[in-house]
């Protein structure tokens, strides 16, 4: 009788374990692998709204969250507050965000920028920038950069905060 | 009973309740995929739902444009230009953000001159369907001029996962 009920409890929590690991598999497609599987991420030089050289490859180093956004774009102003955030947590463990705004009105970003209190570098991007990046035809789309200059990861859309920082840690 | 019997009653029982947990478990897992299908399909339903307009599928659309009768609809993009440039419907024109004075200006004199039983589609595809602030505005002025032959190409997500991963002829640049 025992040994029948222990046998169900066994099947059970295997069953269960199985389930719950495909749950927790995380979105952003965090994998080991190689350079095919982590490029590196394409350089670029630009011009932030402080008029300081933007460059992605002086963040050589430190954990880079690269994120393509605009000001027309709703998902995108929801979750800049929890970039915000994720960035005054992390900083000096090496996370840089930064931010590429594909906005038209240089203005508009300004404004945006001062009223959400941004606390890392955006730069106006273009057409050119974006398709360096596989093509950002829809929007926020965000990278993951490691330290050693690969992408990680690419997260489509209003991104779940809590399993990138989860991200974000592992990589630091 | 013999002794026979009584270990069937028992394997019988015993296989009873593995299938009555695996039944709960596959419940458990099911839940959320089942959850996600019904959101899916009450976005749509709310897109067709709200102010009856008249929506056309990707595949439709992609299906007259392939189609060897030639024609089809006028297609305007009333989104944003940087979108367009990277990637947009072949033969669509660019109008601009519709939910700006300039985009709707821009569209009134598009389509101006045109007889109002012209078929138009109009599309955007920068964010989730939802959270578009073109599409809406685009339909109701083409409306408000009196066109009634409207159509907008629901794009659930964005033009990148909707159109373009879909493998749907694509255009590039101006």
């Amino acid at each position: 009788m025992k040994t029948k009920a222990l046998a169900t409890l066994a099947i059970l929590a295997v069953i269960a374990f199985i389930a719950t690991r495909h749950w927790s598999r995380p979105t952003g497609s965090m994998r080991r692998g190689n350079a095919v599987t982590h490029p590196l991420a394409p350089d670029f030089s630009l011009t932030d709204l402080s008029g300081q050289t933007l460059q992605l490859a002086h963040y050589r180093g430190k954990v880079v969250l690269l994120n393509f956004w605009a000001t027309w774009c709703a998902p995108c102003r929801s979750e800049i507050p929890r970039f915000v955030d994720l960035q005054n947590v992390y900083d000096r463990e090496g996370l840089q965000i930064v931010g590429i705004s594909l906005d038209d009105d240089p203005k508009r970003v300004h404004a945006f920028y001062q009223q959400l209190r941004m606390n890392y570098p955006v730069a106006i991007g273009d057409a050119k920038l974006a398709e360096q990046y596989g093509g950002v035809l829809g929007l926020p789309v965000s990278f993951l950069i490691g330290r050693d200059g690969r992408i990680y990861a690419k997260y489509a859309g209003e991104t779940d905060i809590s399993m990138i920082g989860r991200e974000i840690k592992s990589l630091l | 009973m013999n002794q026979f019997s009584l270990k069937r009653a028992r394997f019988s029982s015993t296989l009873r309740r593995i299938a009555v947990a695996l039944t709960f478990v596959v419940a458990l897992v099911s839940a959320p995929l089942c959850a996600q299908a019904v959101s899916s399909q009450s976005k749509t339903g709310a897109a067709e739902s709200s102010s009856a307009q008249k929506l056309i599928q990707p595949e439709e659309l992609a299906r007259i444009l392939q189609s060897p009768k030639g024609g089809g609809p006028l297609i305007l993009h009333v989104g944003y230009r940087v979108l367009y440039l990277q990637a947009h419907v072949p033969h669509s024109e660019y109008v601009g953000p519709a939910s700006e004075p300039e985009g709707i200006q821009r569209l009134r004199q598009r389509v101006q001159a045109l007889p109002r039983k012209q078929s138009i589609v109009v599309y955007c595809g920068c964010c989730p369907w939802s959270k578009c602030p073109n599409i809406n505005s685009a339909y109701n002025e083409l409306r408000a001029l009196g066109f009634r032959n409207v159509e907008l190409l629901y794009i659930a997500d964005n033009f990148g996962k909707d159109w373009v991963d879909k493998g749907y002829p694509v255009a590039k640049g101006e």
